[in-house]
């Protein structure tokens, strides 16, 4: 009893952490051949391409916010702080500057947003949703100030083929999503920031104690969630060959709920990478779904709040039975 | 005296486990019933049972002489049944007479809640266990003892005839806890029956009656508490007997490690003064809120001091960060183990490498492999009990849980150990477990010192003792010194008599 097994509690590990995200597999299985069935158009290689290009930028908020979740806090800004990132990279990019220069501008200011909010909920002990809902407001009002409200276009065409690039048949849009999710599984299971998002999220006081870094770790997770939202922004506005002061709006509740549905707790101490990526893609077949099949778009929006709903619902049943002992 | 409740051959099964086999357990009116046994013992799932939170797989409850089927805890409750827990079960924002109201304020014929009454009641009520508080006061405005009254008053106002309490004094002080002794007594005369649960051998045999002995979910026996003595109690309790828990062997004591001078931190303590030599175990003893806690965290470099300097290893150690000490080789075991020492909703592995991350990393990144081995490893060494190291903690039982914090300790390299209240909710087994560590710890050229607000334990494991009465130091005795009254009579504030020279 005393040896651990570890074969066998690594077989349990993956089993039990990974529940969640085979539910959604199956989930996300049993909608495809749904939509499948129903829809001719469905299964073309068109639609699933636009699906992932569609689901691609909130997909990478989402990577972010799971982050911020685990820790037991959460972004609020992302939705403005896409919209300030997609403005910076249309501004340099109209002023001439060059592409990379660009990019990593939009990139670097995004990530001192993320900086603030980080010295707001450590040095000054706001709560997070406090925090970040004042730079939501914030951001967005400085957006609206510097464009006057207008979108900014003319942009170089290299940049919007960007978002219409494909490799190897998958657009680029998706590469990108797909290799910052792998990047965020690598980074929270294998490195001591990861880690100490976890410890902190679990128990903070613990974590301290324990002589974790914790002003690195919440500097780092507001800035991880920034950097993301500041790739996404550039990407949008590739795809919308323009920067739109509103560019962005609402995607925290799109980014909270494809982390939570991929069983991230708001308590913190648990959230998945993965989960969330399973979370958006389900999200986002709903909403497309929905319209192939002619579906009312209002209909499709109760549903997916529903699914929301039930995912954790169905988590906290999970939680109980595995609680008794 | 008549049976208030009786409970016949209780079984519980649990997917997996059978929780408890057979067994029987009678509380008479009138009468503090003692209920003891190590953790996982089938003490929690018994009075859960009771209470309508666990339904019982077979047996029989019989309450008040009548065959009963609890449902739930309402049921409970609307049966004469209150328990008060270790954590106050209270709304902590709403006022006093509003949790001892909760669900029933009395009300005027327009549907008004008639606040006069209620006040009226609560005073009433709390007068009558000789508790004076504000009936308007909010709850987290009160002592925790307080609040512990506060769940009395609830129930007595429920008219429970059976109310169980189960380790009621873990947070109490020795006067809190004089007081909620006065109050059992005065459940007991007015026939009330009183189920106590509790690891603390000294109270069972102060105010129990009869005591019930439960081992791996079997009753072992019931006896009248008169008729035996402690170490018959924990001999069946974990089924062997266990003579001179605290004896280990100590090591000469070598050069100074940790020289604190003249430290103070407002509203906390002042001007403490005290070295510990490598291999000591070092004891500091005082009531809760004595300000032991606050020195340690401040030498710990969680919270700062105002005045005053410490030296570890001859070099100055004010430091700014608990980062700071653990690197110089400090670890720290806080009291609120599941509030500070432990991540419960992570692994075992997450848990033991959580002080020492940085060793089994490269650039950053994890040998999780690696970290891996070393949790197995110290599981192994200090036969903690947990299906895997992928386990949660919160699956674990007090004391397996305090094996991986100091499996943290051990794995950072830590070299002088702060143990702040070591085996609070730990049972007997596990804690002569936990002094074997201790001993092995001394024995390796490691340093420790030692908090613990059990008189018993600290003066049987330290070598020498520092007594806190209010954020004062009140002297440090050594072993040969150690007396229970003179310690006590230091903790409770009253200076020795100092044989001065001055003509009287």
């Amino acid at each position: 009893m005393n040896n651990a097994a570890p074969t066998r509690g690594r077989m349990r590990l993956y089993i039990g952490s990974g529940k969640t995200e085979l539910f959604l597999l199956l989930v996300l299985g049993l909608l495809f051949l749904t939509f499948g069935y129903f829809s001719d158009v469905f299964f073309t290689v068109f639609n699933l391409m636009n699906l992932l290009r569609q689901t691609a930028i909130y997909g990478i908020v989402a990577i972010g916010m799971v982050f911020v979740i685990i820790s037991s806090g959460i972004d609020l800004s992302v939705g403005s702080v896409v919209g300030f990132s997609g403005m910076i990279t249309a501004m340099a990019l109209v002023a001439g500057l060059p592409f990379f220069v660009a990019i990593l501008l939009a990139i670097v200011l995004s990530a001192g947003i993320g900086l603030i909010n980080g010295i707001l909920v450590y040095d000054g002990k706001v709560p997070p949703f406090i925090a970040t809902l004042g730079a939501m407001a914030v951001v967005r009002a400085v957006i609206m100030l510097v464009t006057n409200a207008r979108m900014i276009s003319g942009l170089p065409r290299a940049f919007i083929d960007i978002s219409q690039a494909t490799l190897f048949g998958v657009p680029l849009l998706a590469v990108a999503w797909i290799v910052l999710t792998i990047i965020a599984y690598f980074v929270i299971r294998k490195t001591v920031f990861g880690r100490s998002v976890f410890a902190y999220g679990s128990n903070k006081e613990a974590a301290r104690l324990s002589g974790i870094n914790v002003r690195r770790t919440i500097y780092g997770v507001y800035i991880y969630s920034a950097v993301m939202c500041a790739i996404a922004g550039i990407l949008l506005t590739s795809r919308l060959s323009s920067a739109t002061p509103t560019a962005g709006s609402g995607y925290e509740l799109d980014a909270i709920a494809a982390a939570v549905v991929g069983g991230a707790s708001l308590s913190g101490g648990e959230g998945s990478i993965l989960g969330a990526f399973l979370g958006a893609i389900i999200m986002s077949t709903l909403r497309q779904g929905g319209t192939l099949l002619g579906l009312n778009a209002f209909v499709m929006e109760i549903i997916i709040g529903a699914l929301i709903v039930v995912a954790v619902l169905l988590d906290q049943l999970r939680r109980k039975q595995g609680g008794t002992k | 005296m008549s049976n208030i409740a009786e409970m016949k051959g209780i079984t519980k099964h649990f997917p997996g486990v059978r929780a408890l086999h057979n067994v029987d357990l009678e509380v008479r009116a009138g009468e503090v019933h003692a209920l003891v046994g190590e953790n996982g013992a089938g003490k929690s799932t018994m009075i859960k049972i009771l209470m309508g939170v666990h339904q019982k797989t077979e047996g029989e409850i019989f309450f008040d002489g009548a065959p009963v089927d609890i449902k739930n805890p309402l049921h409970a409750q609307s049966l004469g049944l209150g328990a008060v827990y270790q954590d106050v079960n209270l709304a902590l924002h709403l006022s006093v007479a509003e949790n001892l109201f909760m669900g029933q304020l009395p009300k005027n014929k327009f549907g008004i809640v008639n606040h006069a009454e209620m006040y009226r009641e609560t005073t009433r009520i709390m007068e009558s266990i000789n508790v004076n508080v504000n009936p308007r006061a909010i709850v987290n405005t009160l002592s925790v003892a307080l609040q512990e009254m506060v769940c009395i008053g609830k129930i007595l106002r429920q008219n429970a005839k059976l109310v169980i309490f189960d380790e009621p004094t873990a947070l109490l002080t020795t006067e809190e806890t004089e007081q909620l002794f006065q109050i059992i007594h005065m459940l007991k005369e007015q026939g009330v029956g009183v189920l106590y649960i509790s690891h603390r051998m000294e109270e069972i045999f102060r105010i129990c009656d009869r005591t019930t002995i439960l081992k791996d979910g079997e009753k072992v026996a019931t006896v009248n508490t008169a008729d035996v003595t402690e170490d018959d109690v924990i001999s069946m309790m974990v089924g062997r007997s266990v003579q001179d828990m605290y004896g280990i062997e100590h090591v000469p004591p070598g050069e100074e490690v940790l020289s604190v001078k003249g430290l103070s931190r407002k509203n906390e303590f002042q001007d403490i003064n005290f070295e510990i030599q490598r291999g000591e175990i070092f004891g500091m003893f005082g009531l809760v809120g004595s300000g032991r806690t606050e020195i340690v965290h401040s030498i710990f470099g969680a919270s700062k001091p105002d005045r005053g300097t410490v030296t570890y290893k001859g070099a100055a150690a004010g430091y700014k960060n608990p980062r700071r000490a653990i690197k110089a080789g400090l670890a720290l075991l806080p009291e609120d183990r599941k509030g500070q020492g432990l991540a419960l909703g992570l692994t075992v592995t997450d848990n033991t490498n959580m002080a020492s991350m940085g060793q089994i990393a490269t650039l950053g990144v994890l040998d999780n492999r690696k970290g891996t081995q070393i949790a197995a490893s110290f599981v192994e060494k200090l036969s903690t009990k947990t299906p895997s190291v992928y386990q949660l903690v919160k699956n674990l039982s007090g004391g397996n849980q305090q094996k991986v914090v100091i499996s943290k300790w051990l794995a950072a390299d830590s070299e002088f150990f702060i143990f702040d209240e070591p085996t609070v909710g730990v049972d007997v087994g596990a804690k002569v477990e936990i002094y074997k560590i201790f001993e092995n710890l001394v024995k390796e050229g490691k340093t420790i010192l030692i908090i613990s607000s059990y008189l018993p334990e600290i003066m049987g494991l330290a070598e020498r003792m520092l007594v806190m009465y209010e954020g004062k130091q009140m002297g440090i005795l050594t072993k040969d010194q150690f007396d229970e009254e003179r310690i006590l009579r230091l903790a409770s504030g009253i200076q020795e008599q100092e044989r001065s020279d001055s003509p009287s």
